[in-house]
């Protein structure tokens, strides 16, 4: 009798046990970046920003397609070209319970400038706002110096905190977890450096109910632990999972993966400023005379002898998509006709000929091995296909802390690169990658190959000041034809993100790579 | 005493000068944080904006010499990428990286010595001859390498300890620790079997070698001879007079569990200090850099100190701060 009775409490607390460590309504997903703050507004880095996504909103968000939709704003337009109108949403409520106003807008847009020691500071987002003016408690207007179609994409990137609770709070005030009140699917409960973020379940979040209870992002950068720990069901879902092994979890019938086009797109800049190039040669290492790049017919026979869809196969597992575009589709900007390049290695050669290197060159291509997807295996197959096409290419990669400093100073001939237009629209591509380097005016600040065409930059200019988005978008995509048509840069492919989950759990796959709760739902 | 330890000291002093000028040096001919971490979408003006706001537009011994003046306030500077003072990242992850190193140098000491007796004392016989056969395998596996297999093992396979990661922590006097809840011990057991198996091979190998030696000794084979029982010969003689070399290597080898154990804290998701440098070279974040090494120059300078006290206390012989 006793021992019957010593068994059933054993068993409950078994079971008890049991319950509590499989609750059917807790996330917990995998993560693969460090997580460095918890002040939204303290550096624009993705791994942080996927947190704030859950805690907070933004006035304006991006869809799955990293296609513009309101969030906290329920809608926006001009008043005249530089003052733009957005009407709140009513009823929001912070988590501490406080009401969601124009005020906390401005207060948020102004918090951003005053963060100290920020190494990427959000600013770069605000700082078109020239004064702000509230009209009532869910009406704000902004004055800009100019016309400047790209406002609601920059705020598409300001998490709102409140006014009530951030005011004089610090960034240390957030770390340790004291003011992180959004209006978010999710609260904030804990942050453990370098281990874990736990979040519970907003209940009165004005959007569409959460489905998970506990949400807890595990941080686990190396991929195989990553995976371990998916398959030991220590986690219910990943992000990125390593491209070898991609075919090996969507086998596994306990596993579900989920794809999408990032976009991210991978290139290669091309020297086009200096005389003489320093890594193009002679087959005995002298420099070449004159830069070979200047000539379009080499630059186009460069494009024509990457075979791209050998390196989705073989390279990246599939797990790429190769582009003659600087957006993916359905994206803003995104320019249909716009087609990949064709392997071509005999027009290459002719081309070659034509410019006038019957016999090639030699040619040191130079790339990160630590940032993108498999860099520098891509470096090595594209160093291989420019031998064949008789440009005898070495490649030198290095991690990119390095690699930075050397290549934003020009002085590599040939460059990798990966651009992610996050605002969700081309010019942000556009600006940086392939106008004329003016840094008075912002542009061109990645144009490592220094690439100008002026009747690009007069086109782009005009997009610029076009509020009109049907306009503004012809205008872009015209933009974008006359750069890649010319080979400003070499569009390589964009990227693939890829999750996977245990059976039974779905998400909704992003273009803007975000991994985001509210984005599982069980089945 | 006081002679030696002041010496010790102003050794440390210069060695902790010495460090942080290189690495100054050589992270300023790297490139620039900005360059890195600013948004993709930031102009030129801005990046030279935050540049100087961080204070990295100044010239290199200028910035060298501010920081020395903070240092002397008490000041490693804030990390460029957390925003948070370096030493307090440290600090808030030294922790795990301890409890971590203590566990696996427990598990290599507890294991290690007895077994390296045994294979002393019986070379010959098959336990001695295994023992070190198998011993050969924690040093030539690559560490990154068995912990795949463990993970693979107890937790994929066998589905017994949890993958990866810290278990629940608790605050004792506000350090927080895991190791006192049964789940924290199941997430500690693998990384610190992990991280413990090289050292264990290495404790063994010392500790048969000088057993060995031992054996041959005259005060050996005298304390024999006076008929004391071989426990005693084996745990009084043998051993006390192998324990100096082993605690060196003991010393310095927790030394350097605590200041790189990134493989182990990588593959186990371990949130300790090694990582954290990995991350920060990646990132060029100086002040967290810098802050580390001093940290870790620190470790080495108290930990040499303990062995020099414990060869004193071991060993009549030797005597701390020699003639002084």
């Amino acid at each position: 009798m006793n021992a019957r009775r010593f068994y059933a409490v054993i068993f409950s607390i078994l079971l008890s046990v049991g319950l509590s460590t499989t609750h059917a309504t807790d996330l917990s997903v995998g993560v693969g970046a460090d997580i460095t703050s918890m002040d939204p507004h303290f550096v624009n880095l993705f791994p942080n920003n996927g947190v704030a996504e859950h805690i907070y909103n933004k006035l304006v968000t991006l869809d799955p397609d990293s296609r513009l939709i309101p969030d906290l704003a329920e809608s926006w337009k001009t008043i005249n070209p530089t003052t733009w109108e957005f009407k709140l949403r009513k009823g929001v409520k912070f988590h501490d319970g406080g009401d969601f106003t124009a005020a906390d807008v401005v207060f948020t847009y102004d918090r951003v400038g005053k963060i100290p020691n920020s190494p990427g500071p959000f600013t770069v987002y605000t700082k078109a706002i020239v004064s702000s003016e509230i009209i009532d408690n869910y009406t704000i207007r902004f004055k800009t110096a100019a016309p400047y179609p790209l406002l609601p994409n920059d705020l598409s990137t300001i998490y709102i905190v409140s006014k009530k609770v951030a005011t004089n709070a610090t960034t240390e005030d957030f770390n340790a977890g004291k003011v992180n009140i959004g209006t978010g699917p999710y609260k904030f409960v804990e942050f453990k450096r370098g281990d874990r973020v736990e979040l519970i379940r907003n209940d009165n979040y004005w959007g569409k109910k959460p489905a998970w209870d506990k949400v807890t992002l595990r941080i686990l950068p190396n991929d195989p632990t990553r995976l371990a720990a998916l398959l030991s069901g220590d986690v219910d879902a990943i992000e990125n999972i390593p491209t070898p092994d991609f075919a090996k979890i969507k086998a596994n019938p306990n596993l579900s993966t989920f794809a999408k086009t990032s976009h991210r797109i991978i290139f290669f800049h091309l020297d086009q400023l200096h005389d003489q190039t320093p890594f193009a040669t002679d087959k005995d290492g002298k420099v070449l005379e004159k830069n070979p790049f200047k000539n379009l017919k080499v630059r186009q026979a460069i494009s024509k002898a990457i075979d791209r869809e050998s390196i989705n196969s073989r390279v990246m597992e599939g797990l790429s998509l190769p582009t003659g575009n600087l957006v993916p589709a359905p994206m803003f900007g995104h320019v249909p006709g716009l087609n990949p390049e064709k392997y071509d290695l005999d027009g290459a050669k002719k081309l070659l000929a034509e410019a006038g290197y019957p016999n090639g060159f030699n040619l040191t291509l130079h790339a990160p091995n630590n940032r993108y997807v498999n860099d520098d295996q891509i470096a090595q197959a594209v160093a291989q296909m420019l031998t064949r096409a008789g440009i005898t290419t070495k490649v030198v990669t290095m991690p990119m802390g390095v690699y930075l400093g050397h290549a934003s100073k020009l002085e590599y001939s040939m460059a990798m690169l990966g651009w992610g237009a996050s605002t969700g629209e081309s010019s942000s591509a556009l600006r940086p990658l392939l106008a004329t380097y003016t840094p008075e005016k912002g542009l061109g600040g990645f144009n490592w190959g220094r690439y100008s065409n002026t009747e690009m930059d007069s086109v782009l200019a005009k997009a610029m000041s076009t509020i009109d988005d049907k306009e503004r978008e012809i205008l872009l995509q015209n933009a974008a034809t006359l750069a890649l048509k010319d080979i400003g840069l070499v569009t390589l492919h964009h990227q693939i993100n890829t999750w996977a989950t245990r059976k039974g759990v779905v998400y909704t796959p992003r273009t803007d790579e975000y991994t985001l709760a509210k984005e599982f739902q069980s089945k | 005493m006081l002679t030696f330890l002041l010496r010790r000291l102003s050794e440390s002093l210069i060695v902790l000068l010495a460090m942080s000028l290189l690495v100054f040096v050589g992270v300023y001919a790297i490139g620039n944080p900005v360059d890195l971490l600013i948004s993709p979408d930031a102009t030129a003006q801005d990046i030279e904006q935050v540049t100087k706001s961080l204070g990295l537009d100044k010239p290199l011994w200028s910035q060298y010499f501010y920081f020395l003046v903070q240092v002397l306030r008490g000041d490693l500077g804030h990390s460029f990428m957390f925003g948070t003072p370096a030493i307090e990242l440290l600090l808030n992850k030294m922790p795990a990286t301890m409890e971590l190193a203590t566990a696996a140098m427990l598990i290599a000491c507890t294991l290690g010595i007895p077994l390296g007796l045994i294979a002393g004392l019986k070379s010959q016989s098959w336990i001695g001859k295994t023992i070190m056969t198998v011993s050969i395998f924690g040093f030539s596996l690559p560490t990154f390498w068995v912990g795949l297999v463990l993970i693979m093992f107890f937790s994929v396979q066998l589905g017994w300890l949890p993958s990866s990661g810290r278990g629940p922590t608790i605050d004792l006097y506000g350090i927080s620790i895991s190791f006192l809840s049964w789940e924290g011990i199941k997430h500690l057991f693998l990384p610190a079997l992990n991280l413990a198996l090289f050292k264990l091979a290495l404790i063994i190998r010392l500790t048969r070698a000088g057993t060995q030696e031992a054996l041959m000794q005259d005060y050996v084979r005298y304390a024999r001879a006076k008929g004391l029982s071989e426990s005693r010969v084996i745990g009084v003689h043998i051993l006390k007079n192998i324990m100096i070399p082993i605690i060196t290597v003991i010393g310095l080898e927790f030394g350097s569990v605590i200041a790189f154990s990134i493989v182990t804290e990588s593959i186990f998701a371990w949130p300790g200090m090694g990582k954290l440098l990995i991350d920060s070279i990646n990132n060029l974040d100086r002040p967290v850099i810098v802050a580390y090494l001093c940290l870790i120059v620190v470790f080495f300078v108290i930990i040499n100190l303990v062995v020099d006290i414990l060869y004193a206390l071991l060993d009549p012989r030797v005597r701390v701060g020699g003639s002084a």
